[in-house]
């Protein structure tokens, strides 16, 4: 089995052979689909964990704290505990809740999170789906979790649930927009919506170097519209915590809450790993034009690295933005969207298509 | 835009209408067990109906049958977080009747104890108001410098919070050695600290945005509900006892009453920001000059207050504490009354946040500046 | 004005009251009746301009209740003490001054919570801290075999 930790694609079609060789057809797509559903299931539970210990330190680190010190060598353990401790706890559900839509709720919620993240590509041979509508199917699975939580929010029927749900489809609709609007700027200038090829363009120079200032505005608008997308400080009305208790998850105990609370984690990571692969590059190394000892020493670092360590330089941006600032008022979180985002999106996208026209990039 | 409201509210299936919420007696942002029941249509708060009681602990009545040293005991538990001026708000009252002078130390004593109360309150208040807001992070940052100040508390008191260091004639005992040292140090550490708070809320853009122009109390309102203390200087309503009816060291110091003519919650908050640089300032001006002396009088064993009506006004962290005793001659009190300044307050918060978003109505409550104990009694 | 002149003041604009220094606040002393009108007239009048309760409390003395309110005028930074008994003890009534100082409204309902005082024309008479059919606790005469105890 060659293994080789530059390109992934001489294992996984390996693993393929050997499947198809020793079961029949049938057989062997069904292990595949095991084997990937495993490996993304382990995944997300261990990042997820992973991004909960690293939020609980970060912020204690803007806090002038140190965060969980005392389960395992600097508190590493605290968030397994915490996890073992979630699926102990009872299930309490509200007399008058709806049954069927109460329990159906977290599953659509984390069902979302999971089909988004199919068509990530880690490193190269490391994606499970390869579209060549790639990000549109992205934006399209990342807004049914917003069902899930309309469904939480009215099935709960506890009136801090239902304020919660209603703001946050308020608001995960409006920046759906600002979010598809600046993928479409990088789409216009990567002329493809398929993750592969976008990553494979920017193998010179990453989009956001190559599309210097639209590219740089899309950044930052998608930076902001993502954050807004997670429900996440300083735009989590949703389940603000001083206001509607818990939101649209006020009702909701033991293992479906930490349904919930995962699926926060796991688009956190979806957002960091679309900004990363859209305007960073993805699992590209970084490159400057002609420094050739430069790329090199840079082509020595693994793709699965890069694209790592690029996205949690995003997800660390996007916890300081939460550590950092008040919450805002639903009615200005609107205003900001419609009033200000968006018309800058739809003028950043004619820029680019300018850009593009006038071939004035890198 | 009329129209489709009028279609919407006649139409059978799509009816809106206003729905009650009850935040509290549990909730994250009433600080303790305060109950309003919010009439809600969407966002928008059309009525605010506080319920109060829950923590009603009868301390009128109890002081009623207990002698006036015990009475300062009660106090603190009231408003625990400006517990001193509660405390000496009692001393005063039942020196005033008794007509015994304090020593000068006793006065610089007293009024340093005051404004570190008020700076730890303040703090607090600091720390609580960008928690209701999301930011979780200035809670870290106040507490962090409170904790120097309960530790001078422990040092020379033996209590963190509820420090009871006040007896009538005096002081329980002499300050700690390092009093004036440790103090003089906070001083000097808290200067540095307080730019921070500013840096990392009151320059905010969002946090300007949530709270300009909100909950807005004219100055007419704050005298007509009682609204006092930072709150009510807020809206220009001149209300510093430390000012107007000086007791204690404070005629001997010089600084400002904070006014602001804004009556919103930016208002609320920069008046209480600014608060603490004067508190520092009047720290300042004593802690150098403590004067050598007795830290107490001599009082009777049993303390006999003469036949009459007592009544003291103190500036609290909060607004304006009032303790009327009315005496019999007894050992114990034939009526307190304290005028609490929560319980004024509280009232106007409906006034305040009418109109307003439920966001809106967290931050006001959260300017107002509650501890519900002083709210219950 | 200082309470040499409040007291002349007040002599003189109501004649009908009984006007003292007390040990700290001119007291006056108004009839029942009277009660509503004089408050009115003092946070009205542009001398006497009391806009400001700073205090509202009720007694049982004995005999009667009585309510006394603690004015201050913001204006003319004077402050002052108004009394008033109620006729009867065990069914005691007064007129409310809610609808002069808005905060009086709730003061009154902690009296009338407490003390059992009835406020004619309060818009909203409730009890404030106590449930429904609790008894009067600052009332002299309340017993409470089981939360209080008599030493």
């Amino acid at each position: 089995m060659a293994f080789n930790i530059y390109d992934f694609s001489n294992l996984t079609h390996t693993i393929h052979v050997g499947l198809q060789e020793s079961f029949s057809p049938f057989m062997a797509t069904t292990l595949e689909w095991v084997i990937v559903g495993t490996a993304y299931l382990l995944f997300v539970a261990l990042f997820g964990l992973l991004l909960v210990y690293a939020e609980r330190k970060v912020c204690a680190a803007f806090q002038q704290r140190l965060g969980p010190m005392r389960v395992g060598y600097w508190g590493l353990l605290q968030t397994i505990a915490d996890f073992i401790k979630l699926l102990m706890k009872e299930l309490i559900m509200p007399r008058k809740a709806d049954r069927f839509l109460y329990n159906l709720a977290p599953f659509i919620v984390i069902i979302a999170s999971f089909l988004a993240i199919a068509v990530i590509p880690f490193a190269p041979g490391l994606q499970s789906l390869d579209f060549d509508i790639g990000i549109f199917y992205l934006t399209a699975v990342s807004s049914v979790g917003v069902i899930g939580i309309l469904l939480a929010g009215w099935s709960s029927n506890n009136k801090y649930s239902l304020i919660g749900a209603m703001r946050s489809g308020a608001q995960i609709l409006s920046y759906e927009l600002s979010v598809s609007l600046s993928l479409l700027t990088m789409i216009v200038f990567a002329g493809s919506m398929q993750f592969s090829t976008i990553v494979e363009q920017q193998r010179g120079a990453w989009f956001i170097f190559s599309g210097h200032v639209p590219a740089i505005i899309a950044f930052i608008v998608f930076l902001i519209a993502g954050t807004a997308e997670t429900n996440r400080g300083p735009f989590d009305l949703a389940e603000a915590e001083s206001e509607l208790t818990a939101g649209f998850h006020t009702e909701y105990s033991g293992i479906k809450f930490a349904f919930f609370f995962l699926a926060e984690y796991i688009n956190l990571f979806i957002i960091s790993a679309v900004a990363t692969t859209v305007f960073l590059g993805g699992w590209m190394p970084l490159h400057f034009g002609n420094l050739e000892s430069f790329n090199h020493a840079m082509d020595f670092i693994p793709p699965i690295v890069w694209f790592f360590m690029k996205v949690w330089v995003v997800i660390f941006i996007i916890m300081w933005f939460k550590w950092t600032f008040p919450r805002l008022r639903v009615d200005q979180i609107l205003t900001l969207e419609w009033k200000y985002l968006l018309p800058i999106n739809l003028v950043n996208i004619l820029l680019m298509a300018l850009v593009v026209l006038t071939k004035f990039h890198f | 835009m009329s129209e489709i409201r009028e279609i919407i509210l006649n139409s059978d299936r799509l009816a809106t209408d206003e729905y009650l919420v009850n935040m509290g007696p549990q909730h994250p942002s009433t600080h303790g067990v305060l109950r309003m029941l919010v009439r809600l249509e969407g966002e928008k708060v059309l009525n605010i109906e506080p319920h109060i009681g829950y923590i009603h602990s009868g301390i009128e009545k109890m002081c009623e049958a207990i002698s006036y040293p015990q009475i300062i005991h009660l106090t603190d538990r009231m408003d625990y977080l400006s517990a001193h001026m509660n405390n000496e708000a009692v001393a005063l009252c039942v020196e005033k009747a008794l007509q015994v002078e304090v020593p000068d130390r006793v006065n610089y004593i007293r009024t340093i104890m005051d404004e570190l109360s008020r700076l730890a309150s303040h703090q607090l208040w600091w720390c609580v108001m960008g928690m209701d807001l999301g930011a979780l992070t200035t809670f870290f940052y106040g507490l962090r410098d409170r904790e120097k100040i309960l530790d001078i508390f422990e040092e020379t008191c033996g209590a963190r919070l509820t420090v009871n260091y006040n007896l009538p004639g005096g002081v329980m005992f002499d300050i700690h050695p390092n009093f004036q040292k440790r103090v003089k140090d906070f001083v000097k550490y808290f200067r540095t600290k307080l730019p921070e708070y500013d840096q990392l809320l009151s320059g905010n853009v969002i946090f300007r945005e949530r709270t300009s122009g909100i909950g807005y109390l004219s100055p007419a309102d704050a005298i007509e509900y009682g609204v006092t203390g930072p709150s009510g200087r807020a809206s220009g309503f001149s209300c510093d006892l430390r000012k107007h009816q000086p007791y204690s060291a404070y005629p001997l110091v010089k600084f400002n009453e904070i006014l602001d003519h804004r009556c919103d919650t930016l208002a609320r908050y920069e008046v209480r920001i600014k608060e603490m640089y004067e508190s520092l300032s009047i720290i300042d001006q004593l802690i150098d000059n403590i004067p050598e002396g007795e830290y107490a009088v001599k009082m009777k064993g049993v303390i006999k207050l003469p036949e009459g009506e007592f009544f003291q006004r103190v500036e609290t962290a909060r607004g304006e504490f009032g303790v009327f005793v009315i005496s019999d001659g007894k050992k114990n009190p034939y009526r307190v009354k304290f005028r609490s300044p929560g319980f004024s307050n509280l009232f106007a918060l409906n006034k305040m946040a009418k109109g307003h978003k439920i966001a809106d109505l967290v931050a006001i409550m959260s300017t107002l500046d509650l501890v519900i104990p002083d709210i219950d009694r | 004005m200082t309470n040499e002149e409040l007291i002349a003041y007040l002599t003189t604009s109501f004649p009908q009251t009984e006007v003292i220094l007390g040990s700290q606040y001119v007291e006056m002393t108004v009839s029942e009746a009277q009660y509503h009108s004089v408050a009115l007239q003092l946070k009205e009048s542009k001398d006497s301009s009391f806009d400001y309760l700073f205090c509202l409390s009720g007694v049982d003395y004995a005999e009667n209740m009585g309510v006394i309110c603690h004015l201050e005028s913001i204006k003319h930074r004077h402050a002052m003490v108004l009394k008033v008994r109620t006729a009867d003890r065990i069914n005691p009534s007064l007129d409310t001054i809610s609808d002069i100082w808005i905060t009086a409204k709730y003061h009154e309902r902690e009296i009338f919570d407490l003390l059992g005082i009835k406020f004619n024309n309060h818009t909203d008479l409730r009890r404030l801290f106590l449930e429904d059919g609790w008894g009067f606790p600052l009332r002299k005469d309340y017993v409470d075999e089981i939360r209080i105890v008599e030493r």
